[in-house]
Formats: structure tokens, sequence, C-alpha cells
């Protein structure tokens, strides 16, 4: 997954460019790597790639500023879908 | 308004005519109507004539009538009349009814203060034969552009760049302090330009040579220090409304002295509005106007054209622009701007001008300089809600105001407050950044950057453009208020670095069309300079004081429409379909890439790519693409291709 997300910064923000220079906790925004339409294709990468839905109120730097927070993002939101499904089995 | 070039050999050999016919004949385009060259022994200067004011007997070199001062000369001195009078009431004697003769008189009377006289846009060099000592002088906000270089033993000055290589073996090379200049603040600051070794006269600069020695002095600037303490009581508006409208109004009817038919550009905005009005007061009888329209909607102001062409009893006349318009005129575009550009807005405005000149027009008189004396740009409401959100950085409502202010940028609608605050830098320590205002534009140019070859990075690795811009910089403008400080940003680099030139001179005099702008009566910037900022922008309410001007002259249907800032397609101008256009897939080969040095191939590719797949859909994609390409034709058509 850490993989998957890198390469997708680094094909559609450095545009192939990285020599290893972007660090996992670099953020975006500081690097000026990030446009509004930048959010955006991120978001859409994230939700095709991972079968996730980015909420409205998700839509922020801390969740989506860097490599380590994407990540962490995407962990978060595959606990929350894991729990919403165990507790839809349950109530059913 | 004119080509000049010139030369004065520094070793003391002879000017070349040869030489010098070759350089003028690079910018015959600013001046169809006639070639004059003059030689002095060392001395040589050059004039391409586009005539306007004195047809018959307004040649050029002109000398004083003495032979002792002779002058090659671009633009106007829009009061010619007035100095005319006051230099013959002195005793002087004229030859001609040319303002060219009026600035040879001036300077005799004052020398290098002579331009303190003038009210006008000129770019010009005197010879004084007796003392060997050669003055070359800018208007003070850089409507009319001038080069120089020393190279081979010589000094050489030019109205453009390309004239300055038909010198022989003048060494031809990117400048890359400038190029990050660009890719940054848009433009580069003078004297520097993209071109190493070529420098530009800053605006209110005058250059004196005398003995060898080149002395460079600013002679104006714009300066807030009073807007601060001026009063903003109700009761002081309607007066300032007032002197600001008879401002305008002479600084308007000075600018319709010519020879030949003046027209007008009409945008459809308040400023172009206005000045339409103005002429229409000044001068009666058919009248014509000038208009871009858009086949996209998006940036079609055609509806506003309609509604004050049809009140003003105007003669329109338009073109209509579509993608593919800017896609095909973008290289000869480059060819007259002679530098990159991160949009194509240039080429709009390069086609108005074509249809200016086959309506049989030469002068146009146009808005711009509005928004930068009065207030007009949308960065200056976005640093104000930026401010006013950073006062409180938890509010909910305050970041909608940036939505509102950018309501075509659909991406920004469908961002997060928090997103907004990281984007336009409301916290932190951005608050005190003496260039708050700008640094959301500059940060996003500066990203472009990593387009840059390792090698330009390396390079440029010690260059720091805001350093730079701080001993540009006059020291009071650290101590105006955040507004006066944003406009001062907008009019001493982006107006004439890009505005002026790449949107207005170059594009205009590319079909030998002379654009004159009341907005920039240098008494009308002094005066809108001393105008306190809330007067400007009242509240959000952009150009408030000159709305007031305009009360009586233009309907309220233009004063009180949304302002909608001047653009063009970009991106996808460059494409048909996912295929880019031949001349993009040449500048842009790996090899054209690897041969220039200046961006990194493989990362264009990707670039590139995006494009073709249709996923580049944000400002920085387009501003990278339109940035990468303007500068590989630079080195194409200039370093590589030798084109002069």
């Amino acid at each position: 997954m850490k993989d998957e997300v890198r390469k997708f910064i680094i094909d559609n923000f450095l545009f192939g460019r990285d020599a290893g220079r972007l660090s996992d906790d670099d953020s975006f925004l500081e690097k000026s790597l990030i446009d509004s339409s930048g959010i955006l294709e991120l978001v859409g990468f994230l939700e095709e790639t991972y079968g996730i839905q980015v909420l409205d109120h998700e839509l922020v730097p801390e969740n989506l500023d860097s490599i380590n927070k994407v990540l962490r993002y995407l962990d978060r939101k595959s606990s929350e879908n894991l729990e919403i499904r165990i507790a839809g089995r349950t109530a059913s | 308004m004119c080509g000049i070039a010139g030369l004065l050999r520094l070793d003391g050999n002879p000017a070349d005519p040869d030489v010098l016919h070759r350089m003028i004949r690079t910018v015959r385009h600013r001046g169809p109507d006639g070639v004059g060259v003059y030689t002095d022994r060392n001395l040589g200067f050059a004039h391409a004539r586009l005539s306007i004011v004195d047809l018959q007997a307004g040649q050029q070199p002109m000398h004083d009538g003495t032979r002792r001062l002779w002058i090659t000369f671009n633009g106007e001195i829009f009061n010619h009349v007035e100095l005319r009078e006051s230099l013959i009431r002195k005793g002087h004697r004229f030859h001609t009814q040319s303002d060219t003769e009026v600035i040879l008189h001036q300077y005799m009377e004052k020398g290098a203060d002579c331009v303190h006289d003038f009210n006008g846009q000129w770019a010009f060099a005197i010879w004084d034969s007796e003392q060997r000592k050669l003055f070359l002088s800018r208007d003070r906000l850089g409507v009319r552009p001038l080069f120089y270089t020393t190279h081979d033993g010589s000094f050489l000055f030019s109205s453009e760049v390309k004239s300055l290589f038909a010198y022989p073996g003048m060494p031809r090379e990117i400048d890359r302090a400038g190029l990050d200049q660009i890719f940054t603040f848009w433009c580069t600051l003078p004297p520097r330009t993209v071109f190493r070794g070529i420098q530009e006269l800053p605006p209110g600069h005058s250059l004196t040579i005398e003995d060898g020695e080149i002395k460079v002095r600013r002679y104006w600037q714009l300066d807030y220090s009073s807007a601060g303490n001026a009063s903003t009581e109700p009761a002081a508006e309607g007066p300032i409304a007032e002197r600001l409208l008879e401002l305008l109004a002479d600084a308007t009817r000075i600018r319709l002295r010519a020879d030949v038919p003046v027209g007008a550009y009409l945008s459809g905005g308040l400023d172009s509005s206005l000045v339409t009005a103005l002429m229409r007061q000044s001068s009666g009888g058919t009248m014509k106007t000038f208009s871009v329209t858009f086949t996209d909607p998006e940036f079609d102001e055609s509806r506003h054209q309609d509604d004050i062409g049809r009140y003003l009893s105007v003669e329109r006349n338009r073109i209509r622009c579509d993608t593919d318009d800017i896609g095909r005129v973008f290289p000869e575009v480059i060819w007259q701007v002679e530098k990159p550009i991160l949009r194509t807005a240039p080429c709009p405005l390069f086609m108005l001008s074509k249809l200016v000149r086959e309506c049989g027009y030469k002068v146009v008189l146009t808005g711009e300089g509005s928004d930068e004396m009065l207030g007009g740009y949308d960065i200056f409401r976005e640093a104000k809600i930026r401010r006013f959100w950073g006062a409180q950085p938890d509010s909910r409502s305050r970041p909608l105001l940036l939505k509102k202010l950018y309501p075509y940028q659909t991406n920004l609608q469908m961002q997060s407050s928090r997103y907004l605050q990281a984007f336009f830098q409301v916290t932190g320590d951005g608050l005190s950044n003496a260039f708050f205002s700008h640094m959301p534009r500059w940060n996003m140019t500066s990203g472009l950057k990593t387009f840059f070859s390792s090698d330009v990075q390396a390079d440029l690795r010690n260059q720091n453009c805001y350093q730079d811009l701080e001993t540009f910089l006059p020291k009071s403008y650290f101590g105006w208020d955040p507004f006066c400080q944003a406009q001062y940003l907008e009019s001493s680099m982006l107006l004439p670095g890009y505005i002026l030139s790449s949107q207005g001179d170059r594009v205009a005099m590319a079909h030998s069309v002379e654009a004159r702008f009341p907005f920039l009566d240098h008494r009308v910037a002094e005066f809108a300079a001393s105008i306190p900022p809330s007067l400007k922008m009242k509240v959000l309410n952009e150009k408030y004081i000159l709305k007031r001007c305009a009360e009586k002259l233009v309907p309220s249907s233009i004063i009180n429409r949304t302002k909608q800032p001047y653009r063009a397609p970009e991106g996808k101008s460059f494409f048909t379909g996912n295929k880019a256009r031949d001349y993009v897939e040449a500048a842009l080969s790996p090899d054209s890439l690897q041969r220039a040095g200046l961006f990194e191939p493989a990362t264009v590719q990707n670039l590139l790519d995006k494009f073709r797949r249709g996923s580049a859909i944000g400002i920085r994609d387009n501003m990278a693409l339109t940035g990468i390409l303007s500068t590989q034709l630079v080195v194409d058509q200039f370093i590589e291709r030798r084109s002069v």
C-alpha cells in the first residue's frame, strides 16, 4: 500500500521525479506539490484504489498531507469499515 | 510609436551603419512607416517609424536644429503642446510639430531632469555630440521597453532583445536566475532579463554614458507613504472621487492627441468602459472599439461589451477566440514577447491588435493600470480576506469568502476550510510576511521548479529570489499599509514585467499598434497612491472610489457587475484531442529538452502524458505546460535557431 501511495504521489505531483528525496513525512503543501485540484486527484485515487469514501470533513491536511498521514488515514478507514461490517453482521 | 536601436562604441571605433540597419530591421513591425539611421563617429542611432504625430516632418533620428543633439525616440509625450508653448516663450524655435523635437528642446533646457516634465510613455536616447554624452530614459511605469547590453567594446540598446541579438557575435544564453524569477514572480526583476548579459532599463530610470562610464539613476517611483495619513471621513470621498475623475478625464483628453484616428479596447469591464466613456466626452463622431470574445462562455464577456457598446453608441469590432486560435498563434506570440510566460492571455490580445490594424487604426486607448493603481485585482481582495480570516482562524464563515472570490475555480469550491487555510497561508508566520499578499501565488508558481533539470537546480541552489526582491523594493515599502504593499508589488513587478509588456506593448506592436493608458498617467498614479486603501477597497468592494467616479458615465450594470479577471484557455490549446500540436511535440521532445538543458525530459514527458490522458485539470499543471513550452520556444527561436 505504501509503495502504491508513494508511486501515485511521485507520478502525479512530482511527475516521476523523486530520487528518494520525498520522505514519508514530507508535507505536500510545504513542498508546494499539491494545489486544490491535486487534493481532488489524490482523493479520486484513494477512493478508486481502496474502495473507500472520503467524507467532506475528512478532507483535511491531517489526513492527506504526507505519505504517512495518508497511510494512517487509510488504516483508520479500513478499521472503521471493518467495524461497520462487523456491526452490520451483529445487527443482522 | 516606433522601434529604436543604437550603439556607442566604447573603444572609439566607428559605428557601422550596416549593423544599425541590421538591428533596426528586426523591429520593423514596430515602425513600418520609415527607417532612419544616423552615425557620428563611434555613435549610431537607428529608428523604425510608426507615424502618428506630425506625419510629414517627424522623421527620426532627429536633431535639435543645430545638429548638436540627436534623438531616437519610441513613444509619446502627451503634454508636448503645453511644453512647446513654454519653450517658445523661453526662446526655443521649432521646425516640426512633433513631440520628438520637444524632448530635445526640453533636454537642452534641463538636461537629465527634463523627464520630470514629461507626461507620456517613452523610451528614448539622446546624443550630445559636443559633450560626447549618451542619455537614455524610460517612462515612469514601464509602458515602453528598453533593453541594453555591452559587447565587443560597444554599448548597445534597443526596443527589443531580438535587435541586440542582430549584432554580430552577440552571445545568447538563458539567464538561469532570470528563469528562477519568472518561475516565482511571473516576471524578472529589472534590470535582469531571461537572457544573460541583456539588461532592461527599469521603469522610472535614466542611464547616461560619459567618458566610458555607465550610470543608471532612478528619477521616479510610486510612493504610498501618504496613503495612511489621508482622511477616510465620508465627507472626503466626494472630493477625492471628483479629483480622480478630473485627472482621468484630462489623462484621456491628452491621450487622444494624434494625427490619426484613435480607437479603444473595450473588454466589458469598468476600466475600459470608463475610458471609452471619457473618450466619448472628449470627441464626437464615429468611434471604433475593439474587443476579444471567447467561444468558451467561461471566459467570454460579450454581453457586457454589448451593453456598454450600445450605451455609448460606439462602433464594435471584435474577434472570436477559441483554444485552437491560442495554440496556433502561441509560437508567434513568444517571438514577440521574448520571454517565458505562464499564461496564454497575451494570445487573444495579439489577435486583437491584428484586427485593429486591419481596420486601419494605429492607436488605441485601454483601461490597463486601473487594477494596480486603484485596487481592482482579486489578489487584493484575497489578501484582505486572508487577513480577516487569520484574525480568527477557527471561523467557519470567513473561509467561505474565499470560495465566493473565486467562483470559477470549481476545485477550490470543494475544499475544506483546513485546506483553504493551508493554500492561502492564513496562519502562522504568514500574516507578518512583507509579501503576504503574494505568497500563495509565488509559492504555487515556485512548485513548478520541480521540472527544472538537476543542472539548473544545482545552479540555483544559492539563488534566493526573495533576497533579490528585498533589494529591488524601496526601503519605505516595509512601513506601508499591507494593501499598499500589495499594490506596489503589482505595479512595480507584474505591471511592467508582464501586463504592459507581454499583454501590452509587445503584442500590440507586433501589428504596429500603439496602446495608450489613461490610468497610467503619472498624475493619476500619484494621486491614486495617496488615496487611503479603505476608499480603494471598501470592505470587499474593489475600486470603490473609481466606481463613484464612473457613476455618471457608465451604466450601473457595468459598475456593479461581478469583476471577471481577464483569462484565456490554457493547456488544452496545445492539443488536438489527445495529440499535442506538432510544434509542441518538437519543443518538448526529449532531444530538445536535453539540448536546452533547462528541464528534466522525463518529467516533462509525464506532464504531457497527463494532458494526453485528460487528467491535467489544475492551474498548476496548466501553468507548468505553458511555462515550459514558452521557455523551450524562447530557446528555440532566440538561442538555437538564431532567427535573428
